[in-house]
């Protein structure tokens, strides 16, 4: 199409988004210039996690629910374990919490490099994906490839495999790594460090859609430091509530077209987690070296446009990379790798920043250590409204553009937001509709 | 059949899963860029918005089969595919999300959604060989990367992949870890469970909880007695073998075998 866009009525769509993770689909319709209707639609199969945890013992939770996601599996795993924590009133010695944060980070820097450079910058450099952008810039692919592969050996040094570690328990780990094995990682995160800040500095140049959302930021907040695996739930207007209180307040309902439920604060606001939101809850507590290379980049202490959710990403790899460098020079192995967790009967409720945003669970176990019920909010179903939301705000400043690019712009509005649509139990497919 | 420029073609595909098979693919970060110019990646949404029309020299399956529509949709990538690896534990063996197979999936979906109307599933959760003819099975929760290079290239050299069939135990005697289930007693899958991972969990004090499913030659009834003999209650016994492989048939049995509750089918 050459001209006619804005008048029009058409229909855009998508069936099968793209370089996400898991399947959904993307319609949007047009009609005399308007934009009338935005729906994301998750077709993932449904894979009943909640109801074939019931019956588990509370310990299996966190094997078995690393396998509702391959890109976060940590995220599932350190969820899990401090909602059984909580459950039985435990709280993990420090060596513990060091040793999960440090694996954690690995996760983020996996994951965020996973998706920078292989899922999300190839929409800026008009690539289709990341092997055409290395017919372009080799240097860039082979950058952003180093710094996963750094992600991953950290994982693999800590969980013993970088998908589905196995070394995570209840408690703590099976086995605290030998104290030489992870110094080791010191001078492979040193060069990820570099290779973070030059992403920063990469990404920073790239040309940005003028559009910011009015987001309501939801994200793990905490006094001392930059949240990964910690920390109180901050809330919009800025008060913080524990994970159990905010398990609450947050409602899913379920629609149609969608295996995905979609969550609501009080059961009426969208809202966004993520790092946009970590980041406004939190820009102050980033280490010196990541608040430096965000000011550089010309990001101020909020940021609302979802097109450069990269940067922060990109600022968030050095904040982990530098978190992580700090962990791996201050270890020691420690014995026993994992505090003594006794099943009580009780709820439990834990909450962590998976790399995509905060991912809740709340299980309900038995004195006998068997799971009475479970329930778990993973992010891409609490960012799901408000990325319908950015969409619509998307195709209303882009009615001037051609079908195919503004098919585009959507699915990298959807990408902005890193969905991980294998969590949200639930595939892409974008329609654009202009009658 | 080879691309447009003469290379084979690739294309991966995704039924219910959690991606983390097809992320090993991605996970080869020394030999990704090598592999997408020693075959056209022609099919691999996660990685690509560029779709090349097949039919595809290699398809790698990942995923079991939960929905109607997927039923049918597996039926047009067989047709469409010279070579079909299944990769994984939910292709291969209906994955975790086959623990419906043991229950009422009524049940679950009430359990899990308001509005159990606007759910289409099946009864059950199927590994892809249940439903269309499969060239090789590559096993593991996840699969190992270089297992599934290994696959790929050897079919591309017109050769069989060189993967063990034995069990974990002879990888711990290679690395030299200490039997946890002899020394310490710990319940342990790694005498009937396939080798491939390494034997990561006993090396790091754990028993092998199965992720690769069964060996060739599994013996897993003389394993639960011993188990049951060094004092594990029959429902952990179950549990034990009904996991992300429970759909194996050695496993499937094993875990019925110890079931306190009477099995719904």
């Amino acid at each position: 199409m050459t001209h006619g866009h804005r008048s029009g009525n058409r229909t855009v769509e998508v069936p099968g988004l793209a370089r996400v993770e898991g399947e959904g689909a993307l319609r949007v319709e047009i009609r005399d210039g308007a934009v009338t209707e935005v729906t994301l639609d998750i077709f993932e199969p449904p894979r009943f996690f909640e109801a074939l945890l019931e019956g588990r013992r509370f310990d299996e939770a966190p094997d078995i629910t690393a396998r509702i996601c391959g890109i976060c599996p940590v995220a599932y795993q350190m969820s899990a374990c401090r909602a059984m924590e909580d459950a039985c009133a435990v709280t993990v010695s420090a060596p513990v919490a060091a040793l999960r944060r440090l694996l954690y980070c690995g996760e983020w820097i996996q994951s965020h490099a996973l998706h920078v450079y292989l899922l999300h910058a190839p929409d800026f450099l008009g690539c289709q994906d990341a092997v055409e952008l290395a017919g372009i810039d080799r240097a860039a692919v082979e950058r952003g490839l180093e710094l996963k592969r750094t992600g991953n050996q950290l994982m693999q040094a800590v969980g013993g495999r970088a998908v589905h570690p196995v070394n995570v328990r209840v408690g703590g780990f099976y086995r605290a790594p030998d104290t030489a094995a992870l110094r080791a990682l010191a001078e492979p995160l040193r060069r990820a460090r570099d290779a973070a800040l030059r992403t920063v500095e990469w990404v920073a140049g790239f040309e940005f859609p003028d559009v910011e959302g009015d987001y309501r930021f939801v994200a793990l907040t905490h006094p001392d430091h930059y949240p990964v695996d910690d920390g109180q739930v901050a809330l919009p207007g800025g008060d913080a509530v524990s994970a159990a209180q905010f398990a609450d307040i947050a409602v899913e309902e379920h629609v149609e077209r969608s295996t995905a439920l979609h969550a609501r604060l009080e059961g009426r606001h969208p809202y966004l987690t993520g790092p946009l939101a970590r980041y406004a809850h939190n820009s102050a507590r980033l280490p010196e070296l990541a608040r430096q290379a965000a000011a550089a980049a010309g990001l101020g202490e909020v940021c609302r446009n979802p097109f450069q959710s990269i940067v922060v990403r990109a600022v968030e790899l050095v904040f982990a990379c530098d978190e992580a460098l700090r962990l791996v020079e201050a270890y020691e192995r420690f014995d026993p790798a994992a505090d003594v967790v006794d099943a009580r009967e009780g709820v439990g409720t834990g909450a962590t920043e998976a790399p995509r945003g905060l991912l809740v669970h709340r299980y309900g176990i038995g004195a006998d250590g068997v799971i009475r019920s479970a329930r778990i909010m993973p992010p891409t179903s609490q960012n799901q409204l408000t990325i319908e939301e950015d969409l619509r705000r998307v195709v209303e400043t882009g009615l001037d553009l051609s079908d195919e690019d503004l098919t585009w712009r959507c699915e990298q509005a959807v990408r902005n937001h890193d969905p991980c649509i294998s969590c949200a139990a639930h595939f892409l497919d974008l329609t654009v509709v202009r009658s | 059949m080879p691309g447009p420029d003469g290379r084979p073609t690739l294309a991966v595909w995704k039924f219910a899963s959690c991606d983390g098979c097809q992320l090993s693919l991605l996970d080869c970060e020394d030999e990704l860029l090598t592999l997408a110019g020693t075959v056209q990646i022609a099919s691999f949404t996660e990685m690509s918005r560029a779709t090349v029309a097949g039919p595809y020299d290699v398809s790698l399956v990942e995923g079991s089969i939960t929905t109607p529509d997927d039923a049918r949709r597996i039926q047009d990538v067989r047709a469409a595919s010279t070579f079909l690896v299944t990769i994984g534990a939910c292709a291969t063996a209906g994955g975790i999300q086959g623990l419906r197979n043991f229950a009422s999936v009524e049940d679950y979906t009430a359990t899990v959604y308001a509005r159990p109307e606007y759910i289409s599933t099946l009864e059950t959760s199927t590994p892809i060989s249940a439903h269309v003819a499969v060239d090789y099975e590559l096993h593991g929760c996840p699969v190992d990367r270089g297992q599934l290079l290994e696959v790929v290239l050897a079919h591309l050299a017109g050769r069989r992949p060189v993967i063990a069939g034995h069990s974990v135990c002879q990888e711990c005697k290679a690395r030299a870890t200490v039997c946890v289930l002899v020394a310490k007693g710990t319940p342990c899958l790694g005498p009937v469970t396939r080798a491939g991972c390494g034997a990561l969990c006993p090396s790091v004090d754990r028993g092998c909880f199965g992720c690769f499913g069964p060996a060739d030659t599994a013996n897993t009834a003389s394993l639960a007695g011993r188990m049951s003999a060094g004092g594990l209650a029959p429902v952990d016994v179950s549990r034990l073998f009904r996991t992300f492989n429970a759909g194996a048939p050695a496993f499937r049995q094993e875990s019925l075998a110890h079931d306190p509750r009477p099995s719904q089918r």
